[in-house]
């Protein structure tokens, strides 16, 4: 094995780029002290200028958190956090970070390469300190330009009537729909980690499309630019009215760097009658180097209500980075002929552990899921698709079909499918199919005597292997998930 | 261009390759014909390169290079070209982006420019039509699904887009009708040219019919036990390996 090859060991785990909207860099708000109590969320509500409801919900989240206990059932291990060991209201330690792309440690500036982010970006996702005064490195471009894109990103969705800002202006500007919506997917103390958000969030997306409106852009590039630093415990609304549609892309396919090592954030969708809320993730935190030391937890809960008849949500998710991942983006399908689809490409590598599905809950009558997930695991990794489908008792006629795959690429990896299914409607009809296979010699083999490289030769296979996922990505987000696998998977074989 | 001298392999720590000796000079196509276990797929998995096929002694040169320590995409872009008995599926894999993806690799390694897809699919609709196969043998994934005689015609399909110098193929006719027979060998015949050669190994005199080799080698034990002209694979087929392997013993 050649995993001095693997390029995300070099991503180091600290990032120093400012928080953007709504925060000051008050000396004492950094020095804000460990742990976490009533007079914490006290503070961080305060400093928000929050709405006393919002107080109360976050203390009642914390009241939650409290009586709970971190759950162990997933197949992954981690040394025990300490809760009380965290900064909850400081924004990110603004260690000095390079002055200029020049003093990025060129492995980080090669992937990029390799993956094809434009210039600009790379000094921004490199934490790269935006310069004052004469001589300003790119960086200065970078920030100036992402800012300028981003106004007019919104401009023009504002004349759409979309209201996408940060949930933390969302709270001021748009109190009654935040209100309305908030935990109104996730409560509060729906688990441990969706509690700790609940009580502590500090910033996230938020989205409202009016009814009809057919959001007139991928809600990608803006995002790609100014999401980096929504902090640890991000929370992410997003609500499609009447007969609207809406793209959301989170994340990005460039090694993120990040100090906090554990990420606990909450997204909500909801779709009323004839919506579709689209929601696409490229995930690729840093995963840890080749003996598992460091790496970013991911514990996310990610769930839509398809809450309207004829109502649809999708989730597609190209999932790389992170050491630990935990998460099962699910659909909660209320409406009568709603739909729920989750589309799922989970790479682990070296001593990666990743516990990810999805639920699927029908409740109104001829609902329909389909869950297509694709496990790739390489080095002494671990991977496992964890899915529920329940159909309840006034689902009748309700559809779900399941496809699960996992590849093993070397034979120190580990794969593991774990289905749940209950059915409590007999005119349901719930089908699940399952393979797992390994890059066999011989697909190597043939390729190789065409004269592909080992390496593209597995290039080849995963991405064929991963295609009905990533073609429900946006164009321009696959050809960049295609590369990342790519860059992922480099020296795992051979 | 092919020059194999005292060529011994194993698999699995048994000895199967016992000594072969063989030229196949540049412009000329040569058949290699045994009875089954005799050496013959281990013969050309052991020219493209095949892992677990052990190398134990003689030598094997390309157009003057060392052809054995060589890796099998080397081989490749050297012009060497293997159509397997069991072709491989590749599920996922559109047949196109993958020959494309090959073609690539071949003219990157030898410095030539890449074709953009118009370029390829051009190229590829082309030699698909003059091998009278469907355009949608291009659009499928690579050999899933296709039936025994298509994936062999995909092998011939592959080997006229790649164009090698030296194509190799193993037992290519074995479960083929006569239509798909005569695709099979009009693939070859195509590619015949001063420049270029061939091997082709198989087990029946019938696609020599079609394939007119310039010499005929008979295999067995993993020796080269007769070599000749045409005529020898028409006596094979009448006298069966039997005589010709106890003559030579």
């Amino acid at each position: 094995m050649s995993q001095a090859a693997e390029p995300m060991q070099t991503v180091h785990a600290v990032t120093q780029t400012p928080y953007k909207w709504g925060f000051s860099t008050d000396i004492e708000m950094e020095l804000a002290p460990k742990g976490l109590n009533a007079d914490i969320i006290r503070l961080i509500s305060a400093r928000k200028e929050e709405p006393e409801w919002l107080l109360e919900w976050r203390l009642k989240a914390f009241a939650a958190w409290q009586a709970m206990a971190e759950p162990h059932w997933a197949h992954v291990a981690h040394p025990p956090i300490d809760y009380q060991d965290l900064h909850y209201y400081a924004a990110p330690k603004r260690k000095p970070g390079p002055a200029s792309l020049a003093e990025v440690d060129p492995a980080l500036l090669a992937t990029y390469e390799k993956l094809g982010i434009p210039l600009k970006e790379r000094a921004i996702l490199a934490g790269v300190e935006p310069a004052e005064g004469e001589g300003a490195p790119v960086a200065v471009d970078a920030v100036f330009d992402s800012v300028s894109v981003a106004t007019t990103f919104r401009a023009t969705l504002a004349k759409a009537g979309v209201i996408f800002c940060p949930i933390s202006e969302a709270v001021r500007e748009h109190p009654d729909l935040v209100r309305k919506y908030l935990g109104s997917v996730v409560p509060q103390g729906d688990n441990f980690y969706a509690a700790l958000n609940s009580a502590v969030f500090t910033d996230g997306s938020f989205v409202y499309v009016p009814p009809g409106v057919r959001c007139p852009m991928e809600l990608s590039t803006y995002f790609r630019i100014n999401a980096r630093n929504t902090g640890q415990f991000e929370r992410t609304l997003i609500i499609a009215d009447v007969g609207s549609y809406v793209s959301y892309l989170e994340g990005c396919t460039a090694p993120q760097r990040d100090e906090n090592q554990l990420h606990a954030a909450v997204v909500e969708l909801i779709a009323l009658d004839d919506a579709q809320i689209k929601y696409s993730t490229v995930q690729n935190w840093y995963p840890g180097d080749a003996e598992g030391r460091g790496g970013i937890y991911n514990f996310v809960t990610k769930r839509g209500a398809c809450r309207g008849a004829r109502s649809k949500i999708s989730w597609t998710q190209v999932e790389t980075g992170s050491a630990i991942t935990w998460k099962y983006p699910s659909c909660i399908l209320q409406g009568d002929d709603s739909v729920g689809e989750f589309y799922s490409v989970a790479v682990t590598t070296n001593r990666q552990q990743a516990d990810t599905g999805t639920k699927m809950i029908h409740i109104g009558r001829n609902t329909r899921s389909t869950i297509v997930s694709k496990g790739i695991s390489a080095g002494r990794s671990d991977n496992t698709y964890r899915g529920l489908v329940r159909i309840m008792p006034k689902a009748a006629g309700a559809r779900n079909h399941t496809q699960c795959d996992s590849l093993l690429i070397g034979d120190r990896c580990g794969a593991h499918t774990v289905p749940y299914i209950e059915s409590r409607n007999p005119t349901a009809r719930v089908e699940h199919e399952a393979t797992t296979s390994k890059i066999a010699e011989d697909q190597l083999f043939y390729c190789r005597q065409r004269g592909l490289s080992e390496e593209d030769a597995v290039n080849l296979i995963v991405n064929g292997f991963c295609k009905d996922v990533l073609k429900e990505l946006p164009m321009e987000f696959a050809v960049e998930a295609q590369k990342l696998l790519a860059v992922s998977l480099e020296g795992s074989v051979g | 261009m092919l020059q194999i001298k005292g060529l011994t392999a194993s698999v699995e720590g048994k000895p199967i390759l016992r000594g072969i000796d063989l030229t196949v000079p540049t412009g000329e196509v040569h058949a290699i014909m045994g009875p089954n276990g005799s050496g013959k797929s281990t013969l050309s998995y052991v020219l493209a390169g095949r892992d677990g096929y052990e190398v134990t002694g003689g030598t094997v040169t390309f157009d003057g290079r060392d052809l054995l320590a060589m890796a099998p995409e080397e081989r490749a872009a050297a012009g060497l070209f293997l159509a397997f008995q069991y072709p491989v599926e590749l599920p996922g894999v559109g047949n196109a982006n993958f020959l494309r993806t090959a073609l690539n690799a071949l003219h990157r390694a030898r410095g030539e420019a890449e074709l953009d897809a118009v370029q390829f699919l051009k190229l590829a609709r082309a030699e698909a039509k003059r091998l009278s196969m469907p355009d949608d043998m291009l659009k499928r994934n690579v050999n899933v699904g296709f039936s025994g005689g298509e994936k062999k015609r995909n092998e011939v399909l592959q080997m006229a887009i790649l164009r090698p110098r030296l194509a190799i193929l193993d037992e290519t006719d074995s479960g083929l009708d006569i239509d798909a027979l005569r695709i099979v060998a009009e693939g070859v015949n195509a590619l015949r040219g001063p420049q270029n050669s061939a091997l082709v190994i198989t087990h029946y005199q019938r696609l020599l019919e079609h394939i007119v080799p310039d010499r005929v080698h008979v295999l067995a034990g993993g020796r080269i036990v007769r070599s000749g002209g045409p005529d020898l694979a028409r006596a094979l087929e009448e006298g069966g390996y039997a005589a010709v392997v106890a003559d030579a013993a």
